[in-house]
């Protein structure tokens, strides 16, 4: 075996574990959507395949914020986000829509990408409630019934706007108690409000489960939940002790309903009832199962692309940009012959490595990233420029073909690589510190330089000097 | 053989003035753009609302526009030639996700309808967002020319190569970001992405050529710095316009025939490359020259 034999074994072995590695993806866009649908919906999906990004395919993207300054104190940061983030996982996998990136961005930020969602209001509503589930007794005291009546005389809400309790009701309250917003009645209906005590005996945090269920009588859905072992212990005790009270039902700081205690509850179950629809009911069973959110979350960023966009955005570009790359390719086998025939060899190996690796690193391909493959094609291009103008200066000089292609390798060599790797260095602080877009494109541009430079100097030179062993007397550029 | 650059000889270092002057005149009107009429940042960077939508039925850009003041609203519109597709803007701070989106939508109903209408795109940022995004991407930018002019520093021995090659790619963003204020296109991320392809663009045609007078200055060490920089710039003028060309022949047709979402992103492109080229020649190479005459 000579060192020639090994170099072309590795281009060829490069070669065949590109097509494995590219095989699922193309499998899995050959598809049709409902196929695709299907598979994703049975948690099927190949991991390892070339993703399309949001502004490519279609999709939401939302942007949220953990309310840090109404998490409990003794939680750190750190353990809130990641167990806001897998608490926004559960409920997104219920809902069932296929892949889903997750993921923290900055220090309270939560990325999540829908991808295919067009109802993004249900979206919205199943990632972005707390779904603080707590259950508190009314207060009934006299104060209690002169706050209510004051409210109810008031055109106004009782909050002011950044949700605190205006003072002139604050002085009113009662020692130890809230006031709360009972969930909209019919249209048209007035805001009504309860006083609640302040304590909260028992919480969502002890639900084993919710699902819906369907009144006998009327259809009208509810919740049913049931408590785990403590939980059912701990409302049976809180049940029996204020035996003829009134229980309300909080969710989000929404009171239910309240119904009065009339005996002491065992067996750990109950119902929310409330005038949900059925989609709402579904989804509120969904996201109590998965727990409430450490903290609230906003919403402060919100992409929607209409499917139809994406497509027809992703087929114009790349058709375009096809155009462009067959003007190149035809430009360099008119200049320079055999060697532009070289050249455009290296370049779609170039694709195909490029495809291959981001495939198996499962990247996701979005606009700029795009854009960074362009760069880094524009730059194995230039390489392989540098190199055939160089065997142009050498054949001048009149030298033997043996001598002038690694000549012009040697001195073509120095230029290739300070450039890329300049360009390289800018990419890898644009990954680690970039956000995002700019993210995207650093990470197709890290790997399409590595690729460039491999499939122009070395698979090039491999191909020449396989060349050579033919001892050719000329070499037509 | 096929040679569409003959041999040249241009003494382009005794031209260096007249190319500073140029440069100066594209950046001094790039500025001057910008200060009168400011970048016009995205909802990326300003935050607010956007939608798009497209009327089942022919609507003019003006009833939109009529529609959406009648509404209260003070919103951007943009028509989408042939699809009759709008798309909405409204910039600036909005607290609630929805909210905006809602009111121009309410808008469209009253004022058309039976007209009916799909929702294409809608993109809502808050107001934090966008300052961070642009906070790190610049931020990221610095680190990365910095880490430029060290490496280009320890692999040409001097500072000075470093600092005309970074000044070279800077020359390029500023004139590509003029242009974009000039024609009063809109900066979003992708063209964040797209000054970025220039910057990498810029500094890789500016080292080719840095690297043939570093391999000049070994074979001919007794040659005057001008005569040098002119030989290299001459000797590798064919390589230099042959890349360009073929970067600009694949930008150009995505400019021309790329779509709606590109073309921004097309433009800055093919204003860069042309401007990366220009500078490696007239900025870059000149600078050296003129910051290393004296040390040789």
């Amino acid at each position: 075996m000579t060192k020639l034999h090994w170099k072309i074994g590795t281009v060829l072995g490069l070669l065949i574990l590109s097509f494995w590695l590219l095989y699922p993806s193309v499998e899995w866009y050959s598809k049709t959507n409902d196929d695709r649908a299907k598979t994703e919906a049975m948690r099927m999906r190949p991991k390892r395949i070339l993703n399309l990004g949001l502004d490519l395919r279609g999709g939401t993207h939302l942007l949220l914020e953990l309310d840090v300054a109404k998490l409990e104190k003794k939680e750190k940061l750190n353990d809130a986000m990641a167990r806001a983030i897998e608490i926004i996982r559960n409920r997104v996998d219920q809902y069932g829509v296929g892949e889903t990136p997750i993921s923290r961005q900055g220090e309270r930020w939560i990325s999540v990408d829908l991808p295919g969602i067009s109802n993004t209001e249900e979206a919205e509503n199943l990632i972005g409630k707390t779904a603080l589930l707590e259950f508190r007794l009314v207060n009934t005291a006299n104060e209690a019934q002169a706050v209510l009546s004051k409210v109810d005389g008031m055109d106004e809400p009782p909050f002011d706007k950044k949700g605190a309790l205006l003072p002139e009701i604050a002085k009113m309250m009662p020692k130890g108690a809230m006031l709360c917003k009972a969930a909209p009645g019919p249209d048209g209906e007035k805001a009504r409000y309860y006083v609640l005590e302040a304590v909260v005996p028992v919480t969502g945090a002890y639900l084993e489960s919710a699902r819906v269920e369907t009144d006998q009588q009327f259809g009208t859905p509810s919740i049913g939940f049931t408590f785990n072992k403590e939980g059912g212990k701990l409302f049976e005790e809180f049940t029996g002790a204020n035996v003829n009270k009134y229980l309300a039902i909080v969710l989000d700081g929404v009171v239910h309903s309240a119904p009065v205690i009339k005996s002491r509850i065992g067996g750990g179950s109950g119902v929310i009832e409330g005038s949900f629809t059925m989609e709402e009911a579904r989804n509120l069973a969904i996201i109590l199962r998965a727990g409430a959110l450490p903290a609230p979350v906003n919403i402060i960023e919100k992409r929607v692309v209409g499917p139809g966009l994406g497509e027809d955005s992703i087929k114009k570009g790349l058709s375009s940009a096809a155009i462009g790359f067959i003007i190149v390719v035809a430009f360099m086998l008119v200049y320079y012959r055999a060697g532009g025939f070289v050249a455009n060899i290296a370049l779609a190996l170039n694709f195909l490595f490029l495809a291959a690796a981001m495939s198996y690193f499962g990247a996701t391909l979005t606009l700029p990233g795009i854009a960074g493959v362009i760069l880094s094609l524009a730059m194995a291009i230039d390489a392989n420029v540098l190199i055939l103008e160089r065997m142009r200066e050498e054949l001048l000089l009149s030298k033997p073909v043996a001598m002038v292609i690694p000549t012009s390798y040697d001195k073509a060599w120095s230029a290739i690589l300070d450039s890329n790797v300049t360009t390289w260095i800018a990419a890898i602080f644009l990954f680690q510190f970039g956000s995002g877009p700019v993210k995207g494109f650093a990470v197709t541009l890290t790997i399409g330089l590595l690729v460039g430079m491999f499939t122009s100097v070395f698979v090039t030179r491999a191909i020449y000097e396989f060349w050579l062993t033919s001892n050719p007397k000329e070499l037509s550029i | 053989m096929m040679v569409l650059i003959k041999k040249t000889n241009i003494d382009f270092i005794k031209k260096r003035f007249m190319f500073f002057g140029i440069s100066a005149i594209m950046i001094a009107a790039g500025a001057a753009s910008m200060a009168v009429k400011g970048l016009n940042l995205g909802l990326d960077f300003t935050g607010g609302t956007l939608l798009q939508v497209q009327f089942d039925q022919k609507v003019t850009t003006a009833q939109v526009r009529e529609s959406m003041t009648r509404a209260g609203l003070e919103t951007s519109v943009q028509s989408f030639t042939g699809r009759n597709a709008y798309q909405i803007k409204v910039k600036g701070s909005q607290e609630r996700v929805n909210e905006m989106a809602d009111k121009i939508m309410a808008g469209f109903s009253a004022s058309f309808p039976g007209n009916k209408f799909t929702e294409e795109k809608r993109d809502y940022v808050g107001p934090v967002v966008g300052r961070d995004l642009a906070k790190k991407a610049l931020f990221a930018f610095i680190l990365s020319l910095f880490g430029i002019i060290v490496y280009v520093a320890f692999r040409f021995a001097n500072p000075v190569w470093g600092a005309a090659g970074v000044i070279a790619l800077l020359h390029d963003v500023f004139v590509a970001a003029g242009a974009l204020s000039i024609t009063n296109r809109e900066i979003d991320l992708v063209i964040v992405a797209a000054l970025l392809t220039i910057a990498g663009y810029s500094i890789n045609d500016t080292i080719v050529i840095f690297d043939r007078m570093r391999e000049n200055m070994r074979m001919f060490p007794k040659m005057q710095l001008g005569q040098l920089a002119n030989t290299s710039i001459n000797e590798t003028l064919s390589r230099t316009l042959i890349t360009n060309f073929t970067v600009l022949a694949v930008v150009a047709v995505m400019f021309f025939y790329g779509g709606e979402v590109i073309n921004n992103f097309a433009f800055t492109m093919l204003v860069g490359s042309i401007c990366g080229t220009y500078s490696t020649i007239a900025i870059a190479t000149p600078l050296v020259y003129q910051w290393a005459k004296k040390g040789r």
